[in-house]
């Protein structure tokens, strides 16, 4: 990287970290809450 | 035309739809996010000036025009929520709030990470910096402002309000750089006459923008579906998923 790679690399590290976060975390919230109402609904049914 | 978009403004249907468009959305976003990065880290030559250190652009400009475009839709769905109290367009504006701060974020570091081998430092108290950076104070202020309010709708209406006046700060953001004396560079892509950057470089940097744009209707959905459920776990079409 002609001697710049310690700024382009962290650059790209931390946009490649902060996208999958924000894919990540919303999917395993929608998850649990999928799992949370099942266990509710199940309850509520015995 | 209008029926659709009535039809896609209610919550169960919004979410079953979003379900169906994830995986499409997934690689569509993948693929032009590879081609994006092979196109600005391999294909495009190092600028005669900056030499490789101006790689950080294709991520960094696609994250500020990204940083601006959410706050816009943010302001849009703002208006729906005050003039038609719309329940999709409340969560449209929340679940877009984390994804706009984190694009406003990523400009802002990896800015400053261009800027200290090019300007000799990380911070200055430039005009455009101190603009976006209000744009990310405004970002966590819709947050912390919906958070701190227990009733979801009053909320909804607190942050619509918020998201409105903020949007004064975009055009400021946009035209800094002309209006002001500033150490950031001025338009270089948005002069469609006369682009000042070689299309080996401005097409991975369009293909970024693009894949920014997709990964954010796909992050949008996710979220949207996780709060949708939040929010309607009590209704009748939640219990029937």
């Amino acid at each position: 990287m002609g001697g710049y790679a310690m700024f382009v690399w962290p650059s790209y590290a931390l946009v490649a970290l902060v996208l999958w976060l924000n894919w990540y975390l919303p999917r395993k919230q929608h998850d649990r809450e999928l799992r949370l109402l099942k266990r509710r609904l199940k309850a509520e049914h015995k | 035309m209008f029926l659709w978009f009535h039809k896609l403004g209610s919550p169960p249907h919004f979410y079953r739809i979003a379900g169906k468009w994830i995986p499409w959305l997934t690689w569509i976003t993948v693929l032009l996010l590879l081609a994006g990065l092979y196109g600005g880290l391999i294909e495009a030559p190092p600028d005669y000036q900056q030499g490789e250190s101006y790689r950080i652009i294709f991520v960094h400009v696609p994250s500020a025009w990204m940083s601006l475009f959410i706050y816009v839709v943010m302001a849009v769905c703002g208006a729906i929520i005050i003039i038609w109290r719309m329940k999709l367009a409340e969560v449209v504006l929340i679940s877009s709030a984390p994804i706009g701060a984190s694009f406003t974020f990523l400009a802002l570091v990896t800015g400053s990470l261009w800027g200290k081998p090019m300007w000799g430092t990380y911070w200055v108290w430039d005009a455009r910096l101190t603009s976006e950076l209000i744009l990310l104070f405004l970002y966590l202020g819709v947050i912390g402002l919906h958070n701190a309010i227990d009733d979801k709708r009053t909320a909804a209406r607190a942050v619509a309000i918020l998201a409105l006046v903020g949007v004064v700060n975009i055009p400021i953001i946009h035209y800094s750089v002309e209006w002001w004396h500033s150490l950031h560079q001025g338009p270089t892509v948005t002069k469609f006459d006369k682009p000042s950057i070689h299309w080996s470089m401005l097409l991975p940097l369009l293909l970024m923008a693009l894949a920014f744009q997709f990964y954010y209707v796909l992050a949008l959905f996710h979220r949207c579906r996780a709060e949708l459920l939040r929010r309607e776990r009590n209704s009748k079409w939640v219990e029937e998923l």
